[in-house]
């Protein structure tokens, strides 16, 4: 049992959650994530963790689905059934020049530990972005840790109107970029891996559908090159100009009509 | 004389005993054992048909080495509490084995009885109709960590906990049990048996943790820190796949993705398990194995029609004979001589492009090889297509220290279990690639006795 010690809802739909796990903490790195499962009938989840202190993990999680809402009702001093980790491979703190971080929707959650852990040798400038203002979070954090922020959203209601791609154009012209780490949607990362294929650069992070996260399943398998890789045990993160994109894409939406049932049958 | 002395034998004993099944046109809408195992009576009278021989064969067929013939003679004898002991000198899950071990390649195969004696039957009802009692150890003082509770750290962490070893036995997922919870379905072997005979386990002293992913939550030399040594038990996890167009399609598993989700998460009752599995109306299963026979029933069970395809003939199928038939009797296609090209569809599949195969001179394992027939493509037409082709070492330890592995990521372990690493052991599925549950509770029987053995030794 891991109990929350902590929870906060950042946004929209955008909830956070310290979890009280010290041997996972203690072994945390940048990049890692975690399974968890609520209780006996739950599902496993992967979820990046956003950040850790001595005896604690903190997730950030979006409301999508019938695992994420159960686990959004959890309140400080409730349990978690089971969390495993630090799952995955760590980053690679290597001094890169400058780096642009891509990142929207959960993924601003994912690009915090990283730019926290490569800010000392790297000069970093941060692209955020949201549908609209009420949806964004860790704007204060991703400032603080960031030489430069650059915050956009579709509507306009906050920062630059428009995507987080028009952004990063924009950049490419201005700014001598070394490196580029974006972490988001598929289609938000396909964007940028079609934006900067050939030029410049781009790690991208794999969210695909996992069961166990220890390389057993093969459910979060991808082509990267035209060959099978694992986002738990050979990632998450790869380059992003080798990932099948659209295969990625629809391989995420596979289970929607389940998810619909399942949360249909909730409301009952 | 001779030849009327055997007469005598075969008329002697009763009837061989069969125990009731579940019929095919039920079993197949529900997740029950699909064998119930002997009555009393019926166990009494199988016990009875057993010849006591001399020397009994069928000891020597058994990789845990049970003391058969004493345990059939305690269960003729309606001495059950007795039968059980006697197993339980030597395995400790005697209800898993009773129902997964292929018997029939072993202990049964030497049997000189006619119809030989269903030895693990007996086995399964000796599990079931007798206390398991645990008796006091003496304690060694010596603590050993074991990386995984599958059948080969469950049978090592007994056996060393039998010894009077202190034993912490480190699991990756949420529940004990390896391949027997997530792999094995429930049909074949109950989830119930499985968690009784681990609380056994846990009963003689062993601790087991669970979310402890070793390699990432625990290093190795973290561990040795902590233990006087250490046995890797972690099994064959790595799931192959085919290298053709479309795997990545929707709808293509992984048998080890779709037994698990089923198994471990219990998806066969989605919605009141929140773990989804696509359900299909035409399934095709890629393998002859017994991940692939289970597959099938799996998918059977979930409404689908199922054909499995295997790129040899019936005779080479290394699943067990009881499991194809039971697949036969439920309806389950099986088409032979049959090898995939590439899965079809755009977003979810369409179909299997398939190509028909003959059978050439015998390859490394001895099977005969098969061969494309030129020319002789077709199409089965399906909506999901599951991957059984065979599984590899997890190769999660072997990356995260220096270990020696192998070309496939198996670990080397030499004749006494000993890796590269001092006090570092290796057995079961991890060392060995794929093999049978059996296998590796052997190994990690023997491999116990030799951790005991050096500990003491100093």
């Amino acid at each position: 049992m891991y109990k929350i010690k902590e929870k906060k809802v950042l946004a929209e739909k955008t909830v956070m959650m310290e979890i009280t796990a010290p041997d996972i903490a203690k072994k945390t790195k940048p990049g890692n994530f975690v399974i968890l499962r609520i209780n006996e009938k739950g599902e496993r989840i992967p979820l990046t963790i956003a950040d850790h202190n001595l005896k604690t993990i903190t997730i950030i999680f979006l409301v999508v689905g019938r695992t994420t809402e159960d686990l959004s009702k959890l309140n400080e001093g409730d349990n978690i059934l089971d969390v495993a980790g630090p799952l995955g491979n760590p980053i690679k703190a290597k001094k890169y020049g400058t780096i642009v971080f891509v990142a929207g929707g959960l993924g601003i959650a994912a690009i915090y530990p990283q730019l926290k852990a490569l800010k000392e040798s790297n000069k970093i400038i941060s692209i955020i972005g949201a549908k609209t203002k009420e949806l964004l979070f860790l704007v204060d954090e991703i400032k603080e840790n960031s030489n430069e922020t650059i915050i956009c959203t579709d509507d306009g209601s906050y920062g630059k109107k428009g995507f987080v791609t028009d952004a990063l154009k924009e950049l490419i012209e201005q700014e001598q970029i070394n490196h580029i780490i974006t972490i988001g949607p598929p289609v938000m990362m396909k964007a940028v891996s079609e934006l900067t294929r050939g030029k410049l650069e781009t790690t991208a992070s794999i969210n695909s559908i996992m069961v166990d996260g220890i390389g057993m399943c093969g459910s979060c398998r991808i082509h990267l090159n035209n060959k099978i890789r694992f986002a738990c045990v050979d990632g998450p993160e790869f380059n992003a100009h080798e990932v099948d994109w659209d295969e990625l894409i629809k391989r995420n939406s596979k289970y929607k009509e389940e998810e619909h049932e399942c949360m249909c049958l909730k409301d009952k | 004389m001779h030849v009327f002395k055997r007469q005598v034998i075969k008329t002697m004993g009763s009837e061989e005993q069969k125990p009731e099944e579940q019929k095919p046109e039920e079993r197949i809408h529900n997740f029950n054992e699909v064998c119930f195992g002997y009555t009393k009576d019926q166990a009494i009278k199988e016990a009875k048909r057993c010849l006591q021989c001399q020397l009994p064969l069928c000891e020597k067929g058994c990789p845990a080495g049970i003391s058969i013939k004493k345990f059939i003679k305690h269960i003729a004898d309606e001495e059950f509490d007795l039968a059980l002991k006697t197993i339980l000198e030597k395995n400790s899950l005697p209800g898993i084995c009773g129902r997964v071990c292929p018997a029939e390649d072993q202990c049964k195969k030497s049997c000189i009885s006619k119809p030989k004696i269903n030895i693990a039957l007996l086995e399964r009802f000796a599990a079931e109709n007798a206390e398991k009692i645990v008796k006091n150890i003496k304690k060694t003082g010596k603590r050993i960590a074991v990386i995984g509770s599958g059948p080969a750290g469950l049978a090592c962490s007994s056996e060393l906990a039998l010894m009077g070893n202190e034993v912490v036995v480190y699991e990756a997922l949420h529940k004990p049990g390896g391949v027997l919870t997530y792999g094995i379905p429930e049909f074949r072997l109950s989830k119930k048996i499985v968690m009784d005979e681990i609380d056994y386990i846990k009963k003689l002293g062993v601790n087991i943790e669970l979310n402890s992913v070793i390699g990432k939550l625990f290093s190795i030399d973290e561990l040795l820190k902590k233990h006087d040594a250490v046995f890797i038990g972690t099994g064959a996890g790595l799931p192959y796949f085919l290298g053709i167009d479309g795997e990545n399609l929707n709808n293509v598993y992984s048998a080890n993705e779709f037994l698990t989700r089923n198994n471990l998460m219990k998806a066969y009752k989605f919605p009141e398990y929140i773990t989804p599995v696509k359900k299909a109306k035409r399934t095709v299963v890629i393998g002859g194995g017994n991940v692939a026979v289970d597959s099938a029933r799996v998918a059977k069970r979930l409404g689908s029609d199922v054909t499995i395809i295997y790129r040899r003939s019936r005779n080479e199928m290394p699943a067990r004979d009881e499991e194809i038939n039971h697949a036969y009797e439920e309806g389950i296609e099986f088409k032979f001589l049959t090898s995939p090209i590439k899965i079809i569809g755009k977003d979810d599949v369409d179909g299997i492009e398939c190509i028909s195969m003959k059978l050439g001179k015998p390859d490394d394992s001895g099977r005969r090889r098969p061969m494309p027939v030129k020319g002789s493509e077709f199409k089965i037409a399906c909506d999901q297509v599951i991957v059984a082709i065979g599984q590899g070492p997890n190769p999660l330890i072997g990356k995260t220290i220096n270990l020696n592995t192998g070309k496939k990521g198996n670990i080397i372990a030499d004749n006494n279990y000993q890796t590269s690493i001092k006090n570092v052991f290796a057995g079961g599925d991890i060392t060995s690639g794929s093999a049978t549950v059996i296998k590796a509770i052997s190994d990690g029987k023997k491999a116990a006795k030799i951790i005991d053995e050096k500990l003491k030794r100093g």
